[in-house]
């Protein structure tokens, strides 16, 4: 019963706040880079340049924002049933297994047409695996998502590491990973893409998942707000109890739900190895399942707000290598620092405006009429 | 239609405990307050009545300081004050007892009672101390509570009672009650009246606020009438009668009593037969309920709330599953062995408007049109196949609100958004729509002003007439009364007895609501 917060406008919660906390980040990091004896403006330059001007930094930035679309649209699927998926980690490394054994045992015997395919779906089908067994005991042992998805990150890292230093490890030489994958598993890169028609452009890994990508966008859009499943899906979010009233299967929205989620989670893997690695090796999946929390929160759950939310930290990992080569003084750490940063005021603080910003808004919109309903 | 009182004041010449003067108060974009003027005398108890949304509760939170008015003056036993938070309303004699109990579940009376001035950092001295108070509160006003009690596991009569100490505790001189009534049975709204009336003759202000007639009636020396944010009228109690005060409330004429008619029972088409249910922790929480539901009839479930009445709604929607017995419903037989869920209870054709609309029959945060979909959404009113067609749905939602009168008619407000009275009429209008042979109704006017109470009641009587069987449980006896063919009593989980519409009145399902057979109640 304290003081009541007045709602904050959609144009308001979807726009201007993520811009005041983006610049709220890049504000207190321009302080960083100045305390370290940088001009920020040009550490700003540079970022920007490294991100989308110099040759083949946008097929870079865009293959990052790949991953981050995969493994952010895999929180926000999770988080329209209200479950806080936070294996998406996990469910993309093994996913990442599922795309390697199609690829390395079978896809040498198969044309690329069946082979391409089968990795994907194997992607995504143990992705789905390692995310129905959490949403399994949520739903029907009572164990929390949010601890069992976390176990079921250091479960996939311990099973990856055993397999790629004993079964699957490559004969003949001391890393731990697979053998090469077949070519008629990879995925094509965009640059070469474009070299056939006669476009040229510098190469870059940027390939055919973002376009995979930018339809598992649309399929999550019409998913959550075309299909009977997504109601359902948003209707035991919102109100688990009017859900169970209204005749929905609670538990098994809950089991199916998770199983989605790691399976787009899973899809991150075909960038990474169809696309990039071309081999399965040891953490390849390098904290973009992470991260994605961060994109899912800044994206407000919705398509359109994760492919800006995945494009912008696709740029802050591009630009931000770019600063680590430009500037001596400016190091890994500390690029790893304004990542940091961004994630936090954009990711884990995403509210902390939300209330002055509603008082601020509601003083200045002159109040209407009540009119009653 | 907004009246002065301050004429009246100088005429009969009474010390005025309160007075507000123009206070307003906007949430964002919606005026909770308007220009509100308020007089109250000392000593006396003063209703404040209006609809849901009338804006009572914000005129008695600024009051209490939880919310600050954005302009208008407070005058205190004549003084120009200035309340800026709950703190500073206790200072001045202000004490409130809300709606919502504000107690600590798993404290005991005298700790929940403490709260806030254990006094040092040793309880011993605070305990010391506020015992006395409940002794002397005990003594003074009749409100004994046993101080080691778990509050949990007191009635909610007595948690309300624990509820008043703590605010006379402060040395309240002013008590605010939110909607006291709302969830007591007639016999301890009866004894809560008692206590009003005590601290009434021994000086203590009381504002009562609700939007139950009766009470204003029976307890109010005076009442002021809300009506969408502004003070619509001043009334000394004995000058006025439920009717002109309905009619200030909505702003046009009611019927409080809906025609009941003449029903035309058929075959039954619900049958109850040992129905039980224990919880898992070994509670009975239905024992052995056997009755059946005719087509063209109503058949009311009295009782206090809490005794098996939620419960056995529940079973009968398929939403739990009972212990043993057997429930025939429209040809087909569902027991404890053979269980259905709500969705092929609701697929055989019955309908189900839930106690709890918040929990159970709305998705708040699901637009209008969402909601009117909710449990049918996976037939073909919401499209074929595994689509929605929200075309359809919004269409299908626009001639619903037209039938129902849901207003606004927006298909794409979120639920959350709508008056209590109009939720209600969603949930009502999706259940009533499916053409259920038999309905299970769960408090249908919960919350829901009168205007609407008489369109709802409407309703049921048209769907009853239709042929349908309607279960109705209610804790407004009035309700009961008033819609049902025949009256089944429940007490701590058994049916006492069935009743025609004929026998039944007040005293005697008061009798056995509180566990007296029809016999020994007759």
């Amino acid at each position: 019963m304290s003081a009541v917060t007045p709602p904050l406008p959609r144009w308001a919660d979807v726009f201007l706040l993520p811009i005041i906390n983006l610049s709220i980040a890049l504000i207190i990091c321009g302080v960083i880079i100045f305390a370290i004896g940088e001009n920020p403006w040009t550490a700003l330059i540079v970022m920007l340049k490294g991100a989308f001007v110099f040759p083949g930094s946008l097929g870079y930035t865009l293959y990052y924002t790949t991953n981050f679309i995969f493994t952010g649209l895999a929180v926000a699927v999770a988080f329209h049933a209200m479950m806080f998926n936070i294996g998406g980690e996990g469910q993309a490394y093994v996913g990442g297994l599922g795309a390697g054994l199609v690829a390395v045992f079978l896809a040498p015997s198969l044309p690329l047409l069946i082979a391409l395919p089968l990795a994907i779906m194997m992607a995504a089908l143990f992705g789905a695996f390692w995310g129905l067994v959490p949403g399994y005991l949520q739903a029907k042992r009572g164990s929390h998502i949010v601890i069992t998805t976390i176990m079921f990150n250091f479960i996939a890292a311990s099973l990856m590491v055993w397999l790629l230093s004993g079964p699957l490890m490559a004969p003949g030489q001391m890393s731990s990973q697979t053998v090469r994958i077949a070519e008629s598993a990879e995925m094509a890169k965009i640059a070469s893409l474009l070299g056939y028609v006669g476009f040229k452009v510098a190469s870059s890994p940027l390939n055919l998942s973002f376009v995979l990508a930018i339809i598992a966008l649309f399929v999550f859009w019409v998913l959550i707000w075309k299909t009977k499943l997504g109601y359902e899906i948003r209707a035991v979010g919102q109100n688990p109890e009017a859900a169970h009233y209204a005749g929905i299967n609670v538990s098994r929205i809950i089991i199916i739900t998770l199983a989605i989620s790691g399976g787009i989670a899973g899809l991150m893997s075909v960038n990474e190895i169809l696309g990039v690695q071309h081999k399965v090796i040891l953490n390849f999946t390098a904290g973009f399942g992470f991260t994605g929390i961060a994109v899912s929160l800044m994206g407000r759950n919705h398509p359109i707000g994760i492919f800006l939310a995945s494009l912008l930290f696709g740029a802050l990992y591009q630009g931000g290598a770019e600063l680590d080569f430009e500037f001596r003084t400016i190091t890994r750490e500390v690029v790893l620092l304004i990542q940091g940063l961004i994630i936090l005021f954009c990711g884990a603080l995403v509210h902390m405006l939300n209330p002055p910003m509603a008082r601020l808004l509601a003083r200045l919109i002159k109040p209407k009429e009540l009119d009653h309903v | 239609m907004t009246e002065s009182l301050s004429g009246e004041n100088q005429a009969t010449g009474s010390p005025l405990a309160l007075q507000l003067k123009s206070v307003s108060k906007s949430f964002g974009l919606v005026r909770a307050n308007r220009d509100v003027d308020l007089s109250v005398e000392a000593g006396t108890i003063h209703g404040i009545i209006g609809e849901n949304g009338a804006g009572k509760s914000t005129l008695m939170n600024i009051l209490y300081g939880l919310h600050r008015a954005d302009s208008g003056e407070m005058w205190i036993d004549g003084e120009l004050t200035a309340i800026r938070s709950s703190a500073d309303a206790i200072g001045h004699g202000i004490g409130m007892v809300h709606q919502h109990f504000m107690l600590v579940p798993n404290f005991s009376v005298i700790e929940n009672v403490m709260l806030g001035s254990e006094g040092g950092s040793l309880l011993k001295e605070g305990r010391t101390a506020t015992l006395k108070v409940l002794d002397d509160l005990g003594q003074n006003y009749g409100m004994t509570v046993d101080p080691e009690a778990i509050v949990s596991e007191l009635s909610v009569g007595l948690q309300q009672r624990v509820e008043i100490i703590k605010a006379l505790k402060g040395g309240a001189r002013v008590l605010i009650l939110d909607e006291p009534t709302g969830v007591l049975t007639p016999n301890e709204a009866q004894q809560l009246f008692e206590i009003l009336k005590v601290l009434r003759d021994d000086g203590v202000t009381i504002l009562l606020i609700t939007h139950k007639l009766a009470e204003i009636m029976a307890i109010t020396d005076a009442v002021s009438i809300m009506r969408n944010g502004e003070m619509v009228g001043h009334r000394k109690t004995r000058e006025t009668n439920p009717q002109e005060l309905a009619e200030l409330m909505v702003g046009r004429q009611v019927l409080l009593n809906v025609d009941r008619g003449v029903a035309n029972p058929a075959e039954p088409l619900l049958a109850v037969e040992d129905l039980s249910l224990t919880s898992s922790g070994g509670q009975e929480l239905l024992k052995k309920m056997s009755f059946e539901v005719r087509a063209g009839e109503i058949l009311g479930v009295a009782g206090v709330a809490g005794n098996g009445q939620s419960e056995l709604l529940e079973i009968l929607a398929g939403m739990q599953q009972a212990t043993s017995g057997s429930i025939q419903v429209l040809g087909q037989t569902i027991t404890a062995k053979d269980p259905k869920d709500p969705k092929s209870v609701r697929a055989m054709g019955v309908g189900h408007i839930p106690e709890d609309r918040h929990h159970h029959g709305l998705v708040l945060e699901f637009e209008a049109q969402e909601n009117i979909v909710l449990g049918q959404h996976d037939g073909a009113l919401a499209g074929q196949g595994k689509f929605l067609d929200n075309r359809a749905i919004t269409a299908h939602c626009r001639t619903l609100m037209d039938t129902y009168d849901i207003r606004p008619t927006n298909p794409n407000l979120k639920a959350k958004n709508f008056s209590g009275g109009n939720q209600q009429k969603i949930v009502i209008a999706r259940e009533m729509n499916a053409n259920p042979k038999v309905l299970i109704v769960g408090q249908p006017t919960r919350g829901v002003d009168i205007g609407a109470i008489e369109f709802i009641h409407k309703q049921l009587i048209a769907l009853r007439d239709a042929g349908c069987a309607i279960l109705l449980v209610s804790v407004e006896l009035d309700e009961i009364m008033g819609l049902s063919d025949r009256i089944m009593v429940m007490n701590a989980g058994k049916q006492v007895g069935i009743l025609d519409r004929e026998e039944a009145n007040e005293q005697k399902l008061g009798l056995m609501m509180a566990g007296l057979s029809s016999d020994q109640a007759a």
